[in-house]
């Protein structure tokens, strides 16, 4: 039973001006007010800990106390975007964009992968982390994209190499699997978070806000697939490394102590381009498109080959659909 | 309460009750204060540990994306379970009408706020982003209710400490003043507790078992599993703390309540280890892929093999301790009971510890074997917090048999003539 969780109390088209019902008004000046008090009881805490002369720190500061990105409004999403611009700009030393764009209606992105064309090259892996500014630690590296080398006899999953070192590929007699987010539309990583940091998009992307998750990796737990990567330390990019053009659910910057994971590259799909992995796959083994579309790649893939998707049975619903010639 | 509305009924005891209760509390022979001091010992380790870990983040735990869970929670999960288990005291006490249990009821209640607090505190320690536990709240924050089962076991768990707070404290200030409990609002609140520590403890259950991509956890059979070892430790526990009492307090605790503990530590051992037989059985009978996390915890894989000896030894205690409790002459004879005891304590904290949550991860959903082993961050932070429960659970029930031998009551505090019972 397929279900999205809604949030209870989103209401996109109301404006912050408008005069809203008693109750979301007495709400929001119930919010408004214990976001003054916490603020300002904390404000000793703050200039202690920042030192006040410090404008990036006042800046993560205001961070701190912004709500979940689902329920701001339309002036507190622009207010975010600015503060996350200007903090990011100033760390990496060159100009950081922040897009908010929305899912699109009539959209529901879907993704493809030809078994018997991957070569499993990896560059998929490469060109992920390129663009989505995964955290580059030495030994540490953050990978979305896991490619298992299995044997062309019949085998089990935990037959797989993990970490398979080839002068060239494919190596015969093996076959790759690459495995990332299945974008499921029955997700159990949303339906565990307790604070719906995690969440379904309307086009069918699985996001993480990445200032609300409080590090609790229950979704990491739930995920059937491995998908989910978790900040064990300050993610170490340099400036260099750094890819500007970012989305705020996907590949900005992240912070130490949450969780991140494959959204269909959601800054590149959601302005009709293909994702990095797609694009970068020199076999043309992986497809991407709209699922709604019927004359889109994807659907004629679903339509003309042989399909499965991955743990299928465990009511996940997964929108990545492995194939065959 | 006394509807009485004379004046020194109505005055306000609570500060002089705490007052006297903590004075009590930290009086103690040389003996006592050494114990504390060793407790306290482990408090600037902690502090250095947790500097770390909330500055330089969870790096510097053993843990990693294939081992997200390790330490932290497998100690969460078990004193969830010592937790509950203040209801093999109070069910007894107040079902059963058992005398020498009803007498330290209220030393159960102070057992499940101390593992309640302890369980809170190793949450912090395994969340990411500890400074954003606001985000949970009513009103502030979002709270994925009714879907995710977090949500419920942070609700039952508070939920169940106000209802222990409020039952200890009640208990307690009464008889500092010395008059009677209103049956009508104490029993209510001792009945739902008893009812509550079930549900703690299920719920907990439902966080891990209700995941299908962790085989290992996907048994319905584990709820009632995770009762019935918790039934084991807690009363392991309380049979230690009781001996404690007798031997250095004037609280003189009847045999009758400690050989009532240890049957049911018996029996609930026997039911731990029947249980423990069929998920091996119906697991390893066939071995699917289903059955790897198991096959890694008892017999390791391809030099993966940390926890072996752990499960091995686990067993073993718990056997041992099971077979030896059976024996009367055993079972009552009060120096090698706590021995026992502290065996099958730290057997069930095995088994349902690192025992359950690490061969969950391991091998990954996607079959990858990994190594983990708690850091020296992780293990400071473990010590630390158990030794500021043990220093709570020591304070507590110090100040409760104060309170209950009447050294700490109000009448020793205030010259007399300036109060009147009700």
């Amino acid at each position: 039973m397929p279900e999205n969780i809604p949030l209870k109390e989103i209401d996109v088209t109301e404006k912050p001006e408008s005069p809203g019902s008693s109750a979301s008004l007495s709400r929001r000046k119930l919010l408004e007010f214990s976001a003054k008090v916490s603020t300002v009881s904390l404000l000793g805490a703050a200039t202690l800990l920042s030192g006040c002369d410090d404008s990036s720190a006042q800046v993560s500061w205001a961070e701190n106390f912004q709500k979940a990105y689902r329920l701001m409004s339309a002036d507190e999403v622009a207010a975010a975007i600015k503060r996350l611009e200007a903090r990011y700009s100033e760390h990496f030393s060159k100009a950081v964009s922040v897009d908010s764009s929305k899912a699109e209606p009539g959209v529901l992105f879907g993704a493809a992968l030809n078994l018997q064309k991957c070569i499993g090259c990896r560059r998929c892996v490469k060109a992920c982390t390129l663009e989505n500014n995964q955290s580059r630690t030495e030994g540490e590296e953050t990978e979305w994209i896991r490619v298992l080398k299995m044997e062309q006899e019949p085998t089990q999953q935990e037959d797989a190499e993990h970490y398979y070192q080839s002068e060239s590929v494919p190596q015969q007699n093996a076959h790759y699997m690459p495995i990332s987010c299945m974008q499921c539309e029955n997700p159990p990583c949303v339906k565990v978070c307790p604070v719906q940091a995690t969440y379904r998009e309307d086009d069918g992307i699985v996001v993480v806000d990445y200032n609300w998750c409080i590090g609790c990796r229950m979704c990491i737990q739930a995920c059937p697939y491995w998908a989910r990567r978790f900040n064990w330390r300050e993610p170490g990019l340099s400036s260099e490394q750094l890819n500007p053009n970012t989305h705020y659910l996907g590949n900005r910057p992240r912070m130490k102590g949450v969780v991140e994971k494959c959204t269909f590259c959601i800054q590149r799909v959601r302005k009709g381009r293909n994702p990095a992995c797609v694009e970068a796959c020199p076999v043309g083994a992986r497809k991407f498109g709209n699922l709604l579309d019927e004359n889109s790649e994807i659907r004629k893939v679903l339509a003309s080959k042989r399909v499965f998707r991955l743990k299928e049975e465990l009511n996940t619903e997964p929108k990545f659909f492995y194939f065959a010639d | 309460m006394s509807t009485q509305a004379r004046p020194t009924q109505l005055r306000f005891t609570h500060p002089a009750f705490l007052t006297a209760f903590f004075r009590y509390a930290f009086r103690g022979s040389k003996q006592y204060y050494l114990w504390l001091g060793f407790l306290v010992s482990f408090i600037p380790p902690l502090l250095w540990g947790a500097h770390r870990q909330f500055t330089l983040g969870m790096a510097v735990t053993g843990l990693s994306d294939q081992v997200s869970w390790g330490i932290y929670i497998a100690n969460f999960v078990f004193l969830v379970g010592v937790a509950a288990a203040a209801v093999t005291i109070i069910f007894p006490a107040y079902v059963y009408q058992h005398k020498a249990l009803k007498k330290v009821a209220v030393l159960g209640e102070i057992l499940a706020i101390t593992a309640v607090c302890m369980c809170i505190l190793f949450i912090l320690f395994h969340m990411g982003r500890p400074d954003r536990l606001w985000h949970m709240l009513p009103a502030l924050g979002v709270f994925n209710f009714p879907s995710a089962m977090l949500t419920w076991d942070t609700l039952v768990l508070i939920i169940y400490f106000l209802l222990n707070l409020c039952a200890a404290y009640y208990y307690l200030y009464t008889k500092y003043r010395g008059g009677e409990l209103n049956k009508r609002f104490y029993l209510p609140l001792v009945f739902v507790s008893i009812f509550w520590a079930i549900t703690i403890h299920t719920v907990t259950a439902f966080l891990l078992n209700t995941l299908p991509a962790r085989p290992m956890w996907h048994h319905s059979i584990m709820p009632i599993r995770f009762i019935a070892t918790a039934f084991v430790a807690g009363p392991a526990l309380m049979i230690i703390v009781f001996l404690v009492i007798r031997n250095k307090t004037r609280l003189w605790i009847e045999n009758d309540a400690i050989d009532l503990l240890s049957t049911i530590v018996v029996a609930c051992l026997g039911l731990s280890l029947f249980l423990m037989l069929s998920e091996i059985v119906t697991e390893l009978y066939h071995a699917t892929e289903h059955s790897e996390g198991l096959r890694y915890l008892m017999f390791g894989h391809q030099g993966f093999n940390e926890l072996v000896p752990w499960f091995w030894f686990s067993l073993l205690a718990m056997l041992v301790g099971w077979f030896a409790l059976m024996f009367p002459r055993i079972r009552k004879n009060y120096s090698v009971l706590p021995v026992i005891c502290l065996a099958v304590f730290m057997a069930i904290w095995i088994e349902k510890g690192l025992g359950l949550i690490i061969p969950a991860s391991i091998p990954s959903p996607i079959g990858e074997y990994s190594h983990y082993s708690p850091s020296l961050v992780e293990v400071v932070n473990c010590l630390g917090s158990w030794a500021l429960g043990i220093f709570m659970l020591t304070i507590l029930t110090k100040g409760a048999t104060g309170v209950i031998t009447g050294a700490v009551q109000w009448e020793n505090s205030v010259p007399k003539g300036e109060h009147s019972h009700a």
